[in-house]
């Protein structure tokens, strides 16, 4: 029987669900709703100023980048699975477009937040 | 086969679970929109900040995070499942223990997360 | 005195001599309250009609023989009672993501032959003569293993797994936890030979955790446990195997 290389994918999958199972909410919470209304926390927040510290220090950079990444091969992972669950087969097209489309959006923030320097 | 997860309450949940991950694939889609609006310079941030704002905005983070806690429910719940048999003290760990871990890390790291946010000195 | 309750009992029969395809036939079968609906079927047999065909041997639960779709769900036939299915009708057919031989009998020649393939007999890990006398174990090593020993091969987790439904080459929960229960134990020697079924994609890389094979397991298995946690052992196995060169299966 041929060995499958599913790990690769699936330890992905595992790092990205825990990591959004631990702090996907908050992150939700304090991105998209807490800054945006100002309440419970401070409107300034997500200011330019401070935003641009915080993605320029490695460790912000870092976070944000591995937040990314995780959350886009997890869901890329999962997202093949079901597509396989509802009679769309994992061939070639089903995986260029999930694991392609993880590789596009880390591409992405990748670039981006390595361009705004340290 | 076709819609055989109609078919049963059961599998009906496991399609919701596994649904979850639409959500966290379109908030990594907004996280990385906003690494871009970020890395375009102030004035793009700042529109993106006033995207943010919007109510289209807002309702869509909380159905997001509405998902986002019922993939963290059901991470949890199947946890145990991949875990080895472990024994302390003579007695096995049951799976509502482990569940049990998982919210607690899940909640004392979110705590952590908004403390770190709500005193940030930039 | 004690007026007799009659249950009405609908069969999916197959008779491919006579049917092109499956065919629901309806039976009013009288009842009492302890009945279990394989004496629903035994009475059909007995007194009804002689026609129909299904396994049983033991009634009790521990051979495996009698495993049917029982209004929608996998159940043993002598484990599920008309009295929990009333008002009825019963609806029983055959044991689902099997081809039917007849009636409620499935083809179980699949499953015997990828039981077969794990090697599901201890392997010692070093010759043993009966001199030596018998291996010791602790109840604590017995407790790793005891759980998926409990497997009765009636095969309900098959019904159960929509994976295998989607994909018959899948190993399946049943056979996987046969494997994990070999694995587990101190006495066997035999986890390499194994690896090969764990690492394919028919192996544990077909479940997805839905986790309903150890909802229906009559005898508290847990398959789900048996492949989910061997996900990681495949893994390990899959990057470590470069740093030693008898680790490669592939």
């Amino acid at each position: 029987m041929k060995r499958s290389n599913a790990p690769i994918f699936w330890l992905l999958f595992g790092a990205g669900g825990m990591l959004s199972a631990l702090l996907g909410a908050m992150l939700v919470f304090i991105t998209g709703i807490a800054v945006p209304l100002g309440w419970p926390l401070h409107g300034e927040l997500m200011s330019y100023p401070r935003m641009l510290g915080f993605a320029q220090h490695w460790l912000g950079k870092g976070f944000v980048f591995v937040v990314i990444m995780l959350f886009a091969w997890h869901a890329a992972h999962r997202i093949l699975c079901s597509l396989h669950d509802i009679g769309i087969h994992k061939g070639p097209a089903a995986k260029a477009a999930c694991y392609g489309a993880a590789v596009v959006v880390t591409a992405v923030a990748g670039a981006n937040l390595f361009r705004l320097g340290f | 086969m076709q819609g055989w997860w109609r078919r049963d309450p059961f599998f009906v949940r496991y399609m919701v679970r596994e649904a979850t991950a639409v959500a966290v694939l379109v908030y990594a889609v907004v996280l990385t929109v906003g690494a871009v609006r970020l890395a375009q310079g102030e004035a793009a941030w700042n529109g993106w900040l006033a995207a943010l704002r919007s109510p289209g905005s807002v309702l869509l983070h909380v159905v997001l995070l509405v998902a986002m806690v019922v993939h963290a429910k059901s991470w949890f719940e199947i946890m145990p499942k991949t875990m080895p048999m472990i024994v302390i003290g003579g007695r096995r760990l049951s799976a509502t223990t482990i569940t049990r871990s998982g919210w607690a890390a899940a909640v004392i790291a979110s705590i952590a997360l908004f403390a770190w946010a709500a005193w940030w000195r930039a | 005195m004690a007026e007799s309750k009659t249950v009405e009992i609908q069969v999916l029969r197959y008779r491919p001599e006579q049917d092109d395809k499956p065919v629901w036939q309806s039976y009013a079968v009288p009842f009492t309250d302890d009945m279990s609906v394989l004496q629903g079927l035994q009475h059909i047999k007995d007194e009804l009609d002689g026609t129909l065909s299904f396994r049983w041997s033991c009634r009790m639960a521990i051979c495996g023989s009698c495993g049917m779709m029982v209004s929608g769900k996998p159940k043993l036939s002598c484990q599920t009672f008309l009295r929990d299915l009333l008002p009825g009708p019963v609806r029983i057919e055959a044991l689902a993501h099997f081809p039917i031989e007849r009636d409620l009998v499935v083809s179980v020649g699949e499953f015997v032959k990828k039981l077969e393939g794990i090697k599901p007999y201890l392997i010692p890990k070093v010759p043993r003569t009966l001199a030596e006398g018998e291996y010791l174990q602790t109840p604590a090593q017995v407790e790793q293993f005891e759980q998926y020993s409990s497997c009765i091969n009636c095969m309900l987790c098959y019904s159960a797994c929509p994976q295998y439904g989607l994909d018959p080459d899948f190993t399946g929960p049943g056979v996987l936890a046969l494997l994990h229960r070999y694995n587990a134990d101190s006495r066997d020697g035999g986890r390499e030979q194994r690896m090969e079924v764990l690492n394919a994609q028919e192996g544990v890389w077909s479940c997805t955790a839905v986790g309903y094979c150890s909802e229906v397991c009559p005898k508290h298995v847990d398959p789900a446990n048996a492949v989910n946690q061997n996900k990681v052992n495949s893994a390990r196995d899959y990057f470590l195997r470069f740093l030693s060169p008898k680790r490669d299966s592939s």
